[in-house]
């Protein structure tokens, strides 16, 4: 609790610190900088100008990166604040779930997994404060153009945590009180209000952001003439938003389901493990439910960033960075080999799943193929005798599978593919009794079918052999086509085995440990990923603070090599992961007690 | 008929992954003439042990038996010889690869080099400022309004081609002018999907106009023989090149707009 109002006092001092009218203050800045005097005072009227900075505005401290120590601390705070967003979203979902059913272990559930974000939560705090003092120390000029552009936002922002800050508390602290009856209703609605402020605190932060990207409300003469709406509002906001809340709920999951995955293994009784064993199997459901959107949201975002620059597009996909996304295809690949592998493993705790062991092996052979057509890039790294022998950079049958429409179908018969491996799962320890049950397979097998042959139909047709409009818009149809299918399955599903004859009983616990590896896995790539791509979309601004109106001309301002890049990521993955296992760690001391004989003085009876 | 013995768990999944190779290997080597590189092959082969890996290791049974040879290998004192000879073959493997990595070659370092540098969002050409954000090439139009006006273009632009161009890209747009196989990297080959059925016209106008030299400093170096062709042709010649491309080719430019 100490910590956390720690952090919080710094990020308000550090909004305090600055001054409310920020352009007005000139704090060593060069004279060319804040050229456009009018920006000084009447900000409302004249516009704000962003500065001309020479390398001697930006501060430095001996032996010290100013780069790297924002870059990673922003990435460290990111890491936690997207856990601590995540977990009250599920947790919320959860706990009505369990109130619906009465049925008190999603409560007991709900309630565990709330109580590992509550040490996540300090750590996002002391964070988020360290960052803002690392940019007033190292960039002062543009977190003051920044700020003098957001202010009101960054003073509700700072109010908005204070709520959040509240709601949490009271919702975790309150659980044991506030239960049954109206009581659980004020509960539930705590956690709405948890979620609203934190989502909130999200969508301003990602405004701040996408600002730099995507500068909305400039003049042509680079002044911002634009309200903080404007601002705010600009072109990449909403897909960011999206693309974070789906990616936080996804990633929140795989750090859960680590978590789970390390109690179970600590676990020594055989309770413990069931109980942990469910928690991971929930942890991973919640992480793939929400993975299946995630390349369509990331899709959509990749879409918009070319859509508003093409040059950013470009480098985005095509230049400087295409090879680090070939590295993110890798990792998102391996992120549904891992669920799918730890579905399947999960398999073993019903003796009736033996009936569809024999269909995994054919599952496994389509998503792999599938991965491998997801990260076969487009221009080949080739030695001069391959590229002799090749007769160019391309590859003249693998190189059509390095552009989006191939890596857009591959990606969906992937999450077609994971969804089957659910449903599989799902029925592992039943079999259907009601009468048409032949019929429904029949008509399970036909959606996949009819829904595979739409991908592809679409990838092929409307991918290669029409223009751009088409080419793009073709990715929504092959979206539906597969959600659709998924959603129309469950549903069949679900009315299928209502009422199915159990063959063998599910046993919690008994699943194999490698399986817990694999959720290990899917948090650290999940990880990693994240911090990937944090970096490419913050790099794709190249030498601009704010894309096409605030130059960045610190010494920094160059963009790293792929390898130099890729090791302050895996630094940064090496932290978190340190920390978080740190967090695991605590939860597990605060229920150990230890009574030393003859510490303590006896007390008189 | 005799009963065949049965195949080993482990040696299920060495051989599925051998026949994988090898049918890559069949496949891209033999019949298509266009060998799979070896990087990635490397990322292949890794990802598709790993999927035997999940297939043979999901249940348990299956798991123990994979390990069952390992097992037996490192702790049966009957296996004394081959766990001998294993332990000193896989270390001199090791070794003898690493050797053959680090070996120094007469080989140019690989590159990882992008096809598609970004452009600037302005350009100076011509003594005109142009935003490449908004630029369209102004015949476009024309497809529409006046197709027997605009088939003259992409005449005229064929021309202004045929008369500069097709000496490194080739008369069939492929890439194989007659110069094309003194160059390196080659020149680009216009009829893959990946090339200029993913740019838009205003990316073409930009890297015709300023050439090789004109490329952007933050991708450096660039590699790159494309004269400054605003030196040479006109500002409309370049865009009527442009409409002969696709026309040829038979791609759309990337646009936003419907047809």
């Amino acid at each position: 609790m100490a910590r956390l109002l720690g952090g919080l006092l710094l990020v308000v001092l550090a909004v305090t610190l600055l001054p409310g009218d920020w352009p007005a203050v000139d704090s060593g800045l060069t004279q060319s900088a804040f050229a456009q005097g009018a920006a000084k005072t009447e900000t409302a009227t004249a516009g704000i100008a962003a500065p001309k900075l020479t390398p001697d505005d930006y501060p430095r401290i001996a032996g010290v990166n100013g780069r790297i120590v924002v870059w990673l601390v922003a990435q460290l705070h990111l890491w936690f604040a997207a856990f601590v967003l995540a977990v009250p979203i599920f947790v919320f979902i959860i706990e009505a779930i369990g109130m619906s059913t009465r049925d008190k272990r999603y409560d007991d559930m709900a309630y565990e997994f709330i109580k590992i974000s509550i040490a996540a939560y300090s750590l996002t705090a002391i964070l988020g404060g360290f960052l803002v003092f690392s940019l007033i120390i190292f960039y002062p000029h543009v977190i003051q153009y920044l700020g003098a552009i957001f202010k009101d936002t960054m003073f509700y922002y700072a109010l908005l945590f204070f709520l959040e800050s509240a709601a949490l508390y009271l919702y975790y602290y309150g659980w044991q009180w506030l239960q049954g009856g109206f009581r659980k209703w004020v509960h539930l609605t705590l956690g709405l209000v948890l979620n609203a402020a934190g989502t909130m605190l999200m969508f301003l932060a990602n405004g701040w952001l996408t600002f730099m990207m995507s500068p909305a409300g400039i003049d042509p003469g680079g002044i911002f003439t634009g309200d903080v709406w404007t601002a705010l509002h600009n072109h990449l906001w909403n897909p960011i938003n999206i693309h974070r809340m789906v990616a936080n709920v996804a990633y929140g999951g795989s750090i859960v389901g680590a978590y789970a995955a390390f109690k179970f293994l600590a676990a020594t009784r055989a309770e413990e493990r069931a109980h942990y064993d469910w928690m991971g199997y929930t942890a991973n459901f919640i992480a793939i439910s929400a993975l299946l959107p995630l390349p369509f949201a990331g899709y959509y975002l990749a879409a918009e960033i070319y859509a508003y620059s093409q040059q950013m597009g470009i480098t985005l996909m095509g230049g400087i960075f295409a090879w680090l996304f070939i590295i993110q295809a890798v990792l998102i690949g391996t992120l549904f080999l891992s669920a799918n592998y730890y579905l399947w493993c999960g398999m073993a705790r019903s003796e009736g799943a033996a009936r569809y062991n024999r269909y995994i092996k054919y599952l496994a052979f389509v998503i792999v193929a599938a991965f491998l057509v997801w990260f076969t890039p487009h221009t080949l790294v080739l030695t001069n005798e391959e590229l002799k022998a090749l007769g160019g950079p391309y590859h003249k049958y693998l190189g059509p599978l390095g552009i989006m429409p191939a890596k857009n179908t591959a990606v969906n018969v992937m999450i077609l593919f994971t969804a089957l491996s659910f449903l599989i799962y799902r029925r592992a320890n039943r079999i259907a009794m009601v009468g048409w049950a032949k019929a429904g397979n029949a008509v399970q097998v036909a959606l996949f079918s009819a829904g595979i042959a739409n991908i592809f139909f679409l990838g092929i047709y409307h991918g290669y052999f029409t223009n751009t409009v088409y080419k793009v818009a073709s990715s929504i149809p092959q979206v539906i086509t597969t959600l659709v299918v998924i959603a129309a399955s469950i549903v069949i599903d679900a009315m299928m085995y209502r009422g199915a004859k159990e063959v063998a009983p599910l046993r919690w616990g008994r699943v194999p440990e490698r399986a817990q590896y694999a959720l290990f896995l899917l948090a650290v790539a999940f990880t990693w990923l994240m911090g990937l791509m944090g970096y490419i979309r913050s790099g794709i601004r190249q030498h601009w603070h704010v894309v096409g109106v605030f130059r960045d001309n610190s010494p920094d301002a160059f963009t790293p090599t792929l390898g130099y890049a890729a090791n302050v990521v895996s630094v940064g993955t090496i932290i978190f992961m340190a920390m978080v296992i740190f967090v695991f760690w605590l939860s597990q001391v605060s229920a150990v007690k230890t009574t030393p004989a003859g510490f303590w003085k006896e007390q008189a009876s | 008929m005799a009963m065949l013995p049965r195949i080993p768990r482990l040696l299920q999944a060495v051989l599925t992954v051998a026949v994988i190779y090898g049918g890559f290997r069949l496949v891209f080597d033999a019949i298509l003439g266009q060998p799979i590189p070896a990087s990635l092959m490397t990322m292949y082969m890794f990802f598709i042990v790993a999927g035997v890996f999940m297939v043979f290791t999901f249940t348990e049974e299956s798991a123990r038996e994979m390990v069952v040879p390992i097992r037996a290998l490192v702790e049966d004192p009957s296996r004394k010889p081959i766990r001998n000879l294993v332990f000193v073959l896989v270390p001199l493997a090791a070794g003898g690869l690493t050797y053959m990595k680090m070996l120094p070659s007469f080989e140019a370092p690989l590159e990882l080099r992008s096809i598609h540098p970004a452009p600037p969002t302005t350009v100076e050409l011509y003594g005109k400022r142009f935003d490449l954000l908004k630029l369209e090439n102004p015949f476009r139009k024309l497809e529409k309004a006046d197709p027997e006006k605009f088939r003259e273009l992409v005449a005229e632009g064929g021309a202004v081609y045929i008369a500069n161009c097709q000496y490194c890209h080739g008369d069939k747009l492929d890439g194989k002018g007659p110069y094309a196989a003194a160059l390196n990297p080659v020149p680009l080959n216009f009829q893959d999907i990946g090339t200029i059925a993913q740019l838009q016209e205003s990316y073409l106008f930009w890297r015709i106009a300023t050439g090789g030299p004109g490329l952007p400093k933050e991708g450096a170096p660039w590699l790159s023989s494309m004269p400054v062709w605003q030196e040479f042709l006109e500002e409309d010649e370049i865009w009527k090149v442009i409409l002969f491309l696709y026309d040829y080719t038979g791609h759309r430019p990337r646009s936003w707009g419907h047809e």
